[in-house]
C-alpha cells in the first residue's frame, strides 16, 4: 500500500496525540505543527519508523509572524520520503523572546548550514548545534535582518546623498 | 558592531606544525567568491572550513516587497549558469499557487529552454573539471556552443546571462524563426563538440587518475547531507525531480536518469556528461512535439491569465480592460491569494525549491529558495578531509559550486 497523507497523519496522531496540531494540506502537502520541545521526538519518529522513513531533509527555514504573541517565530521543516515519494511539512513555533529549538543536526548533517542560515536571519537558537554562527552575513552583525521589524529601505526617500552611490 | 581588530594571531599559531592556507575568497581555482580555510600537513588537507556569503544579496528580503513578476529577475542571479531553469521554476511556483494550467505548447517550449540551460550548466562544469586537471582545450570546444545557446536565449528573451525569461503563464513572445534556426544548428552541431570533449577526457589516463577515487562520498552520507541532482546521482541514487514530481509536462518525454556508483569526481563528471546527451534527446522530442501542433494551437505561447500576463501593447492603447490590467500588473497592484506552496524543479545542481507564503498582500509574505548548492557545499569539509590540495580543487569544480546560488 503506498504511503499517503492519511496514513502519516494517523500514525502520528496514534503516537503523539494532542502534541501535534494545525493539520492542513495546502496544495496536497501534509502540514502540521509540533510543540517546540517535541520537535526532535517527532523528527526521530518520522525518521526511524520503517513505514514512514522520512529520511531526507529537503529544507529548513523560518518565518516571522510578529502579531502572534508567544509564537512569533515558526521553524519549517520540509521532509521527503524518497522511496514513497511523499513530502510533508513540520512546523515548530517559538517565542521571539526565547527562541530555543532543538537542533536536527544529530539526524541530518544537512541541517547544519540550514540551521545556521535560519539563525543568521531569524535568530532562532538551535540548542545543541555544533557550530551555531552566522553563515551568510558578517559575524559582527548584531541583529536578525529577516525579521519583520526591519523593513526594506523606503524607495522614495530623498535624504540620502545619491552621488555617493553613483545615482546622482 | 564590535571594534575592528581583525588582525590577531589565532591561539597556538606559533608552535603548530600544520600550515593554514586561505583558498579564496578570490582565488582563480575557486571559480567564484567563496573561501576555504585549509589546514595543511604538507600537501594533505587535515581540516577544511568553508566560508560563504561573500555575494549575499538578501534576495529573500527583497522579494518581500516585490510584485511576483519582479521576483523573476532575482531568480536569474541564483545559479547564473542556468538562469532559465530558475526563471521557469519561479513561474511554475506562481502558477501552482494560482492554479494556472499552461497549454502543452508552453510546457514544451519551457522544456526546450530548461534543457538547453541544463546543457550549458553541465558543459561548463564538465569542461572546467578538465581545466582544473590541466586540460584547457576541451573547454574551448564546448564553450563556443554555450555562446550559441546564449544567442538562442537572446532570440527568445533579449538577454544572455540573467535572462528574466518567460512570464507567469508562458512566454512574453513566441520563439522567432531565428531562434528555431539556431536551435536546429545547435542540435546538429553540438554532439560533435561534446564527443570531442569526451574523446579528450573520458579515457584519458591523466584525467582518469586525477578524478578516479578523489572527492568521493557515499550514497548514505550524500542523502544525509541533502545532496540532490547529478552529485547525488553519481553516488547511485536515482532521484530526479523531473521524474519524481513531473512539472511542465516532463511526463511526456522518454529519457533516462544516469547514475554512478562511487560518488567520486569521475562519476560526477560522467553523470553530467550523460545527462547532456539525455537533455539533447529531450530537446529533440520537444521540438518534434511542437512541430506537430497545427493551426491556432501552433501559435500558443502563453496561458490566458489577464491578472498576471501583460496584454499586447496594441490592446493597451485601444482597449479599456487591457489598459487596466497593464496598469495593475506594472504597478504591482494585484492582490495575491493567501497560500503556502512548495514547488521544486530539477536545476542544474539539483532540487531547486521555492517555498512561498502569501498572506493575501501584493508581494510574498515569505519566500525561501532551497538552493541545492548551499546545502551540499557543507559536505565539502568532510569530502576533502585527508585528500591532497590539488584534489580539493577538482572536487570543488566537479561539485559545481556556484557562488550566486550559495549566497542568494
Amino acid at each position: 500500500m503506498p504511503l499517503t497523507n492519511e496514513i502519516v497523519q494517523s500514525r502520528l496522531t496514534e503516537k503523539f496525540g494532542d502534541i501535534l496540531t494545525g493539520w492542513e494540506e495546502p496544495y496536497g502537502m501534509l502540514t502540521f505543527a509540533a510543540a517546540r520541545e517535541h520537535n526532535l521526538k517527532v523528527l526521530n519518529f518520522l525518521y526511524d519508523e520503517d513505514d514512514l522513513a522520512f529520511r531526507f531533509l529537503t529544507d529548513l527555514t523560518a518565518v516571522h509572524y510578529p502579531d502572534r504573541a508567544g509564537e512569533e517565530l515558526c521553524v519549517v521543516y520540509h521532509l521527503h520520503n524518497l522511496v514513497a515519494n511523499l513530502r510533508i511539512r513540520l512546523k515548530v513555533y517559538a517565542p521571539v523572546s526565547q527562541p530555543d529549538v532543538y537542533t536536527a543536526t544529530g539526524l541530518f548533517s544537512a541541517a547544519n548550514w540550514m540551521e545556521r542560515e535560519t539563525y543568521d536571519f531569524y535568530g532562532v537558537n538551535f540548542v545543541g548545534h555544533p557550530n551555531l554562527k552566522r553563515v551568510l552575513n558578517v559575524d559582527e552583525m548584531d541583529y536578525f535582518p529577516m525579521r519583520k521589524e526591519f523593513p526594506l529601505e523606503d524607495q522614495t526617500r530623498i535624504d540620502k546623498d545619491d552621488e555617493m552611490f553613483g545615482r546622482g | 558592531m564590535s571594534d575592528h581588530n581583525h588582525i590577531k594571531l589565532p591561539e597556538g599559531s606559533i608552535g603548530k606544525t600544520t600550515t593554514t592556507l586561505n583558498l579564496g575568497p578570490t582565488h582563480p581555482a575557486t571559480h567564484g567568491v567563496f573561501q576555504n580555510i585549509l589546514e595543511l600537513d604538507g600537501e594533505r588537507i587535515v581540516k577544511a572550513e568553508a566560508t560563504v556569503g561573500y555575494i549575499h544579496r538578501a534576495f529573500e528580503k527583497i522579494a518581500e516587497r516585490r510584485p511576483l513578476y519582479q521576483i523573476t529577475t532575482l531568480t536569474d542571479r541564483l545559479n547564473y549558469c542556468s538562469s532559465p531553469i530558475n526563471n521557469m521554476g519561479w513561474h511554475l511556483t506562481v502558477e501552482k499557487m494560482l492554479g494556472i494550467k499552461t497549454p502543452k505548447r508552453v510546457d514544451y517550449l519551457r522544456v526546450i529552454v530548461m534543457e538547453l540551460a541544463r546543457i550549458t550548466d553541465h558543459l561548463i562544469c564538465t569542461s572546467i573539471v578538465g581545466v582544473d586537471a590541466g586540460a584547457f582545450t576541451g573547454f574551448l570546444y564546448v564553450m563556443q556552443y554555450r555562446e550559441l545557446v546564449y544567442e538562442i536565449y537572446e532570440e527568445i528573451c533579449g538577454a544572455r546571462l540573467t535572462t528574466n525569461m518567460g512570464r507567469v503563464g508562458g512566454f512574453e513572445r513566441n520563439f522567432s524563426a531565428a531562434a528555431w534556426e539556431k536551435l536546429e544548428r545547435f542540435l546538429k552541431e553540438y554532439p560533435k563538440a561534446q564527443k570531442e570533449l569526451e574523446a579528450l577526457l573520458v579515457r584519458n589516463r591523466i584525467f582518469y587518475e586525477r578524478t578516479r577515487g578523489t572527492g568521493a562520498i557515499s550514497a548514505e552520507r550524500a542523502l544525509n547531507y541533502g545532496f540532490t541532482g547529478p552529485n547525488l546521482r553519481a553516488t547511485g541514487v536515482d532521484y530526479d525531480v523531473r521524474v519524481h514530481e513531473p512539472y511542465s509536462s516532463y511526463e511526456d518525454f522518454e529519457f533516462q536518469i544516469p547514475v554512478g556508483t562511487t560518488g567520486d569526481n569521475h562519476d560526477r563528471f560522467i553523470v553530467r556528461t550523460e545527462e547532456i546527451w539525455q537533455s539533447l534527446s529531450i530537446i529533440e522530442q520537444a521540438y518534434r512535439k511542437i512541430q506537430s501542433f497545427k493551426g491556432a494551437e501552433a501559435e500558443v505561447y502563453h496561458a490566458d491569465v489577464p491578472e498576471y500576463y501583460l496584454p499586447a501593447k496594441e490592446d493597451v492603447y485601444t482597449k479599456m480592460e487591457a489598459l487596466i490590467w497593464h496598469f495593475k500588473i506594472v504597478m504591482g497592484e494585484t492582490d495575491i491569494p493567501p497560500a503556502e506552496v512548495y514547488q521544486a524543479v530539477e536545476g542544474g545542481n539539483g532540487e531547486l525549491g521555492y517555498y512561498l507564503i502569501s498572506d493575501g498582500g501584493r508581494s510574498p509574505y515569505r519566500l525561501h529558495f532551497r538552493r541545492p548548492c548551499f546545502i551540499y557545499y557543507q559536505a565539502y569539509e568532510e569530502i576533502v578531509k585527508g585528500s591532497m590540495l590539488s584534489d580539493a580543487v577538482i572536487t570543488m569544480s566537479s561539485l559545481n559550486l556556484i557562488a550566486g546560488e550559495m549566497d542568494a
